[in-house]
């Protein structure tokens, strides 16, 4: 067993960073109401008309309901499928809420700059695009490119930095992504399934940068399948299934359960 | 919950909130605010335009070259079925045909991939939409600032084009730029209507190439609207040169051509350019951030 990380000692106030009130989530897909995907099946649904025909709704999110305080950091477990990376979504307040409120305490940012990079292009200018995308000034990204760079490790075997992204080996370009997205200091950071990333070297110091962002940042979420990552970072645990908060508490007694619900 | 926290305990969730100062995620910010975080995300709007511009050819041999090629072979093609096949030039000599049609082409080309990029702006990133926060008119109005990029590319090949036919650099061509200016403006409002449009209904995008053609021929872009309409009504010829796209190529071609002079332009057009382009900025910008907090819905 990895050390357990000890409760924040600033046990004075303890501040709310992020409440989610009742939360629903609902996705619309379009196209997917019935198996027929043919033209005049198309037709005939418009034809017919009607509320939101030949719209297919996911509800994801079946009212959740939590408060997250300042210098926690919460793992969120759950089978596939559950919810987990769409409640963090929406706590980014990058999808709309259907039905409830999250309110937080600043901007909450969502670790991940994939959608941001561009294959084509460099390392160097990835690096550069991944941060503005963030929302780092081009000061922040000039004096934290080396940092970035050196931390993904990407130039050990050579100058790949300046090669387009296409030419990386998987394991490479997720390590220069996560690089990427640690390099911001954050409020409430939400990183989901990042941990995966890399050989075991890179693994561990992501495991470490993780905790310096934890004491930087007010409250860290982390999605992740790895029980033991959870362990090693978090100290409180949500656990979603089918979309609603199933169980909420400290990591030990939540994982506990979870071990025995999925059989372990 | 872990532990009772005291002093707090019955407030409801939004009481809560509000004790501690938090405010609800993914709200719209006001109007100022919002331009304010737009003016913020400028260095990001910039490297992203420039980023898809070079990511364009970055596989072709020629590479970069292809900004140039691109433009000089749709010239190419315009002028054969235009002017060798059609004979669309209706009298004008080709000293000032060749470069009406390439100045025509390339300046409506950039209003049209405005608008074509600008529908899929939001509908086909919803990936970076829903992993990152930023003001989301940051998407159309970078791809706009793309399609700025390559008409200048494009501008080079029109340059050489007048000079080859004999109009020479005069200081007629320093209208250029506001003539870009303006038309940049409206071509980023259409973006944004767009955009808000084809986040809604992505079909917005099968549909568009068909109204862009329809627009496309009725602006003049091969033929001279004056010439081509000689002998009809004085208000169907106006009607037609106010058309914003037409205007904006009738003042690019009297600034650059030498044969191509102010009786083609239609009355105050200086003031209809520049209508458009506030009218349709405005106009659009408003429309765009009235939805900016439901961009991304699945």
């Amino acid at each position: 067993m990895a050390e357990q990380n000890p409760q924040t000692d600033d046990n004075a106030e303890r501040r709310p960073t992020v409440i989610a009130d009742d939360l629903h989530i609902v996705y619309r897909v379009n196209g997917a109401k019935t198996g027929k995907g043919s033209a005049t099946a198309a037709l005939s649904r418009i034809v017919k008309r009607g509320e939101e025909r030949g719209v297919r709704k996911v509800h994801a999110v079946r009212g959740v309901s939590f408060v997250a305080y300042r210098g926690e950091a919460i793992g969120l477990i759950g089978s596939n499928g559950s919810g987990k990376s769409t409640l963090l979504r929406a706590i980014a307040g990058l999808l709309p809420a259907e039905k409830g409120k999250v309110y937080t305490d600043g901007q909450p940012s969502l670790l991940g700059v994939n959608a941001a990079l561009m294959n084509d292009l460099t390392g160097e200018r990835n690096v550069i695009l991944g941060g503005l995308a963030m929302g780092m000034s081009r000061e922040q990204v000039k004096e934290r490119y080396q940092e970035i760079v050196d931390f993904s490790g990407i130039n050990e075997k050579g100058d790949f930095i300046t090669l387009p992204m296409r030419t990386y080996s998987s394991g490479m370009a997720a390590r220069l992504r996560f690089s990427i997205a640690a390099a911001k200091d954050h409020d409430v950071l939400m990183i989901d399934e990042a941990l995966a990333t890399g050989d075991r070297k890179f693994q561990k110091r992501s495991e470490e940068r993780i905790r310096e962002l934890r004491k930087e940042a007010g409250t860290v979420f982390l999605v992740s399948h790895n029980n033991k990552s959870i362990r090693d970072t978090c100290n409180r645990v949500l656990w979603l299934e089918r979309g609603e908060l199933r169980m909420d508490g400290p990591t030990e007694e939540v994982l506990k359960e979870y071990e025995k619900f999925t059989g372990k | 919950m872990t532990a009772a926290p005291s002093p707090d305990e019955g407030l409801t969730a939004a009481q809560l909130a509000a004790k501690y100062g938090l405010a609800v995620s993914g709200a719209r910010p006001s109007l100022t605010e919002y331009i304010r975080e737009l003016w913020g995300r400028r260095h990001f709007i910039l490297a992203f335009s420039q980023a898809k511009l070079t990511a364009q050819y970055s596989q072709a041999k020629l590479g970069q070259l292809w900004q140039v090629a691109t433009p000089l072979l749709n010239a190419a093609v315009y002028y054969f079925i235009f002017g060798v096949i059609l004979h669309a030039s209706r009298g004008m000599s080709k000293d000032v045909y060749i470069p009406f049609l390439v100045t025509g082409v390339f300046v409506f080309t950039f209003t049209q991939s405005s608008i074509m990029s600008g529908v899929r702006a939001i509908s086909g990133n919803l990936g970076l939409v829903r992993a990152l926060h930023f003001p989301r008119a940051s998407l159309p109005v970078s791809f706009s600032l793309q399609q700025l990029q390559q008409l200048l590319f494009s501008m080079i090949v029109m340059f050489i084009v007048a000079i080859g036919f004999g109009s020479y650099p005069s200081l007629s061509w320093l209208l250029i730029v506001p003539v870009l200016v303006l038309q940049f403006l409206f071509n980023t409002g259409l973006a944004l209507i767009v955009a808000r449009m084809g986040a809604k209904t992505p079909d917005l995008a099968q549909l568009m190439p068909f109204i862009l053609r329809t627009w496309m021929y009725t602006s003049g872009v091969m033929f001279s609207i004056n010439k081509m309409m000689e002998g009809r009504s004085e208000l169907a010829v106006r009607l037609l040169q106010v058309n914003p796209a037409a205007v904006y190529m009738d003042l690019m071609r009297f600034a650059l051509i030498d044969g191509y002079d102010a009786s083609n332009l239609p009355p105050h057009v200086w003031a209809i350019a520049l209508f458009w382009a506030v009218v349709v900025f405005a106009g659009g910008f408003v429309y765009f951030w009235k939805a900016e907090e439901r961009y991304g819905r699945g």
